[in-house]
This record gives C-alpha cells, sequence and structure tokens, in this order.
C-alpha cells in the first residue's frame, strides 16, 4: 500500500467514479482525481502527472490513452499498462469487469496489484448494482401492467380484484406464458377497443 | 450441419461492412456459422477482446494486427488476417477556414496531395514565426492506417510530423466535434465521418487517402493465429462468407439494400444516405454542396481488396519502423508481413485473377520510389534523406 500514489479516475459514470474514489480513499488512498469529458483529455492527464490512470472500457477515450506509450514530444513520463507477457489472469479479470488501467513504468507490480483488485471488485459491485436496479425497475412496471389488467378485466367482466387476478392466472398458466404478458395483451387489446 | 459460433467484435465504421452484410444477409449462416456481432466504442478494446479470446475475430485496423503480433505497444498476441475487410476508406478533412488558407497557399491544383502538403509546410512555417500554436490534426490510433496516411502525405512536403505539428489521438465519433469546437484543426478518419463533418458545414474534405496512396490495406479480419491453427474449417467458411458478403455490397443493385441494413443503430448508426454516397464513392466534399467522386475510394472486395497482400504489412511495418513505433530487423519485417495471409484466404475461395487495377508497386504512393517490401531499407533511407 502507497497511500502517495496519485490516481487518475477516468470514467463518464458519475456513480460509478464515486463509488471507485471512496473505494480507493476507505483503501487509504488520498490523492484520487476523478476526470471526465474529452477536451484536451491528454494534457490534463499530463497536467495531474498521475502514477496510475484508471478507465473505464465504455469509454471511447481509451484509445487517447493509448498514445501515451508513443515517443512524442508531448509525453512527459512513460507510462504502460499495467499488464505484462504473465498477467493474463488480470487482464482477464479487468475487461471482464470492464475497467483497464495503466501506470508509469517503472512502478512495481506489487504496489499497484491492491488497486487493480480494488478496482474489478467495485466496478463487479457496480454492474451488481446496475442489474438489480433495471430488475426492480422492470418488477415495478409489470406491477403496473397487472394492476392496469385488473382495473380493465374488473370493469368489462364485472369482477372483484381477485377475481381478475385470478383470471390472468389462470390464462398464464393455460398458456405457459407470464401473467405480466398475460397483463400486456390485456391492456393492449383494451387500447384497441377504445 | 453442426453449426459454429463464433463472437466477433466490430467498430462502426463502414468497413465492416463485409462482417455485418454476412451476418444480416444470411452469408454466415449459409456457412453454418451462428455470429455473434460485438458493437466496440475504441480500438484497445477490440485488441484487447481478441487478444484474451473473448472474441474469436475482429473487424480491425490492419497495423493493429501487425503491432499486436510484434508486441509493440502492448503484449505479443500473434494474430493472422485471412481476409481483407476493407482497402483505403479515409480522407482527410480540414476546417474551412485552414482550408481557405490552403487554397491561399497552394502554387498549383489543390486536388494535388503534393500541392496541399507544400501550402501546409508553409502555413506551418509561417505560425512557427509567429509563434502561434501548432496546427492541431486528429487520427484514430498510434497505430492506424490514418496516422501513417497524414505523415506520410506531410512528410513529403518536409513537414515534421512530431516536431511541426501535434499530432492527436480522438475517438471517431468525437472527431467531428473537436473540428467544430476548433480543438483540431484538420484530421484523418474513415468514412462515415468526414461526410458527417462536410454536411454539419464544419469540414471540407481535402484528400481522399486513396490520392495519398492508391491502395492502402484498411481493415483487416483479425484472428488469434492459434485459434486459426486449431479451427482451420471455421476460418474457411468465415472467409467464404465475408466473400459472399464483399461480392453481394459490391454489386451495384443491392446498394440501397446494403446501406439500409448498415444504417440500421445497432450497426453503423449513421444516415443510410451517406453510407450510400461512401460505397459509390461519390462524396461531398465542402458544405457549399461540391463533391468528387472516386471508384477507389473505399474497396470492400473489389479490385483485388479481399486477398491480403504481405506487401500492405511490409509497408506498414515500414511506417512504424519511420516513425520510431518499432525497430528495424528483418525477423519483424518477415514477421509482420506474416500476418497477412493469402493462403488461408485461396484455401478457402477461389481466387479472382490478377487485379489489373492495382498499383505496380502494390502500394501506389504519391510521392517517392516505388516501394519494395523485398527491400524497404531503400523506402526507409530515402524519406530519412528527404527530411534534412
Amino acid at each position: 500500500m502507497d497511500a502517495s500514489l496519485n490516481i487518475v479516475i477516468v470514467d463518464d459514470s458519475p456513480v460509478r467514479a464515486a463509488i471507485l474514489e471512496e473505494g480507493l480513499r476507505e483503501a487509504g488512498y488520498v490523492n484520487v482525481v476523478r476526470i471526465e469529458g474529452t477536451t484536451k483529455l491528454l494534457a490534463r492527464i499530463y497536467a495531474l502527472d498521475p502514477d496510475v490512470i484508471l478507465i473505464d472500457l465504455e469509454n471511447p477515450s481509451r484509445d487517447v490513452l493509448e498514445q501515451m506509450f508513443q515517443v512524442s514530444r508531448i509525453v512527459k513520463r512513460p507510462v504502460a499498462m499495467f499488464v505484462d507477457q504473465a498477467d493474463s489472469a488480470s487482464i482477464q479479470a479487468s475487461v471482464d469487469a470492464g475497467v483497464s488501467a495503466y501506470i508509469v513504468d517503472g512502478l512495481k507490480k506489487e504496489r499497484i496489484k491492491s488497486i487493480l483488485d480494488l478496482c474489478i471488485s467495485r466496478f463487479n459491485a457496480f454492474s451488481r448494482l446496475q442489474t438489480e436496479l433495471e430488475q426492480t425497475k422492470s418488477a415495478l412496471e409489470e406491477r403496473k401492467v397487472i394492476d392496469r389488467a385488473k382495473g380493465i378485466l374488473m370493469k368489462a367482466k364485472n369482477l372483484s380484484e381477485e377475481q381478475a387476478y385470478a383470471l390472468l392466472r389462470k390464462t398464464a398458466m393455460n398458456e405457459n406464458r407470464k401473467i405480466a404478458e398475460v397483463a400486456q395483451s390485456v391492456v393492449t387489446a383494451a387500447e384497441l377497443f377504445k | 450441419m453442426t453449426e459454429t459460433r463464433l463472437r466477433i467484435g466490430f467498430i462502426p465504421l463502414c468497413d465492416a461492412a463485409a462482417l455485418l452484410i454476412a451476418v444480416d444477409k444470411g452469408f454466415a449462416a449459409a456457412e453454418g456459422l451462428d455470429i455473434e456481432l460485438l458493437r466496440e466504442v475504441s480500438w484497445s478494446n477490440v485488441r484487447d477482446k481478441l487478444n484474451i479470446g473473448l472474441f474469436d475475430a475482429a473487424h480491425l485496423l490492419a497495423p493493429v494486427a501487425i503491432a499486436s503480433s510484434l508486441g509493440l505497444g502492448h503484449i505479443k498476441v500473434p494474430i493472422v488476417a485471412p481476409f481483407g475487410l476493407g482497402v483505403n476508406g479515409n480522407a482527410i478533412t480540414v476546417s474551412p477556414g485552414l482550408h481557405a488558407e490552403m487554397i491561399e497557399a497552394a502554387d498549383g491544383d489543390i486536388l494535388d496531395p503534393l500541392v496541399t502538403a507544400r501550402a501546409l509546410a508553409r502555413i506551418v512555417a509561417e505560425r512557427k514565426r509567429n509563434g502561434a500554436e501548432p496546427l492541431t490534426l486528429g487520427m484514430t490510433f498510434p497505430f492506424s492506417t490514418h496516422n501513417y496516411q497524414l505523415r506520410f502525405w506531410m512528410a513529403a512536403a518536409g513537414i515534421d510530423p512530431d516536431d511541426d505539428v501535434r499530432l492527436v489521438v480522438l475517438p471517431p465519433p468525437y472527431m467531428v466535434e473537436s473540428l467544430a469546437s476548433g480543438q483540431v484543426d484538420a484530421f484523418c478518419v474513415g468514412a462515415p465521418w468526414n461526410s458527417v463533418a462536410v454536411d454539419l458545414g464544419v469540414g471540407c474534405i481535402l484528400h481522399f487517402s486513396s490520392e495519398i496512396l492508391a491502395h492502402a490495406a484498411e481493415k483487416v479480419l483479425a484472428l488469434r493465429a492459434h485459434w486459426a491453427d486449431e479451427n482451420p474449417d471455421a476460418v474457411a467458411k468465415l472467409v467464404r462468407a465475408l466473400d459472399r458478403s464483399a461480392a453481394f455490397i459490391e454489386d451495384p443493385a443491392n446498394r440501397g439494400e446494403v446501406a439500409a441494413l448498415l444504417a440500421a443503430p445497432h450497426r453503423v448508426g449513421v444516415a443510410a444516405e451517406v453510407i450510400e454516397r461512401t460505397l459509390e464513392g461519390r462524396l461531398k466534399v465542402a458544405p457549399d454542396g461540391s463533391t468528387r467522386t472516386d471508384k477507389r475510394y473505399l474497396l470492400i472486395g473489389h479490385n483485388g481488396a479481399a486477398r491480403p497482400a504481405p506487401v500492405q504489412a511490409a509497408w506498414l511495418y515500414a511506417q512504424m519502423v519511420r516513425w520510431g513505433q518499432a525497430p528495424l530487423s528483418a525477423e519483424l519485417l518477415a514477421a509482420a508481413k506474416g500476418v497477412f495471409r493469402p493462403d488461408l484466404f485461396d484455401a478457402a475461395v477461389q481466387s479472382k485473377g490478377a487485379n489489373a487495377t492495382a498499383p505496380v508497386d502494390g502500394i501506389g504512393g504519391f510521392a517517392g520510389p516505388a516501394f519494395d517490401a523485398e527491400d524497404i531499407t531503400a523506402h526507409l533511407n530515402f524519406w530519412a534523406l528527404k527530411q534534412h
């Protein structure tokens, strides 16, 4: 662990970047800066003079960072990616998680390992969170559709709420479909008959 | 027939057409291939996902395939290219302001790349004298045809691309807004981005890359060499599917359908009309609506574009050496040439005979002596001398 390392996060997702930043701070890294946008990206990175750069793989600006390897007058410090021939497992893990890391040349791998591991676990946590959020959202949507279908059936067939739901469930079972799908058909049909 | 499942990565560009149409028109399915296309946002991602096996194949910049095989800039993973997805197709677009300056500074036909390069050299020198910021030019990747084409063009008039101007990498989707905002003064990029800049009135196309180099390998179908060795049947099927797809694309009767398929949001995702112009090689070059036509603008399948030519790999490796990205050695040259695999192409499809329209040296550079793949030192020496 080396608290003095300068870490730059390039991520256009503010939530994920915040999760990552928080994780790094909790782990004791105090010099963490997050940058976004594309304007003069390399110049801003060079100005911050980082030891480690973390970038999400959904970010097209990753190609911009590749220019840091080039012999060119704008390069102030040589930078190399945190992967070498022996590191295919860590490339695999980071690509799976959706993050990539670049470090200054000469920095010992052991000093950086904990950062990359933390990154991978936070990125994975973020995508789990996102999946859960989407599932909750769609569950909520399904609930709404079912409620609307129940209302339509209650009115059209003069049923109680329980009876309307039982009808939806029975139809779904008979047709081997989800209740929400049957409910959506009812809503769609009702709209056509309007 | 058992289905072979393949995951193939691509970047949304017109020269991914042979791959995209092979899937959308069923040429891949006809070969028993079940292809999942994965749209990517950066060449680094495509390279890494191919290298670690998340992709079985990829639409890749020809120089990246070579750099990966030689271990330049990244880990070394040998790649083979059994099929050329596109030849040419880039263009150099400049801001209207710079375009006007170039016309002013030109001492001849502005369609002649040597005339424009000299005009640019005068503007660059003038800026230096006045202590103005150097011009900034965008390209897509350090190991890209765009990078080498810009450099080859400028250096022909004595401009040092590393010292006299700023060359910056920009993702293609950001090129147009960067030109509009003045972050760059010019860029070299593939279709459809030059047309998009012209249509928005923020750029003028100065040159098609086919005016700089008559025949330049642009994107290849890239496979891990190891995977290709172990799956010869899948390689042959893939090459056949792509070859039939390319033949379908090059038939003018299919152009409207091809453009409509490529225009879909999950494919290239720009207006079908722009894609159609690109495939025809008839581009609007200035905001006033003037057009220029070059049948060689983007070659998919025709003019021998599909058959990988090792001379192309040799030229690209020579540029890597020329600009300090790679050391010069006979071994590396041989390894670079070995990335392009006409033998795999020939094993899968009937070669359509000699390419009558190809330039004599296989490259057709607008300046300098003919390129000799057996003697790249001559090429390097000629240009090294020209610099001083």
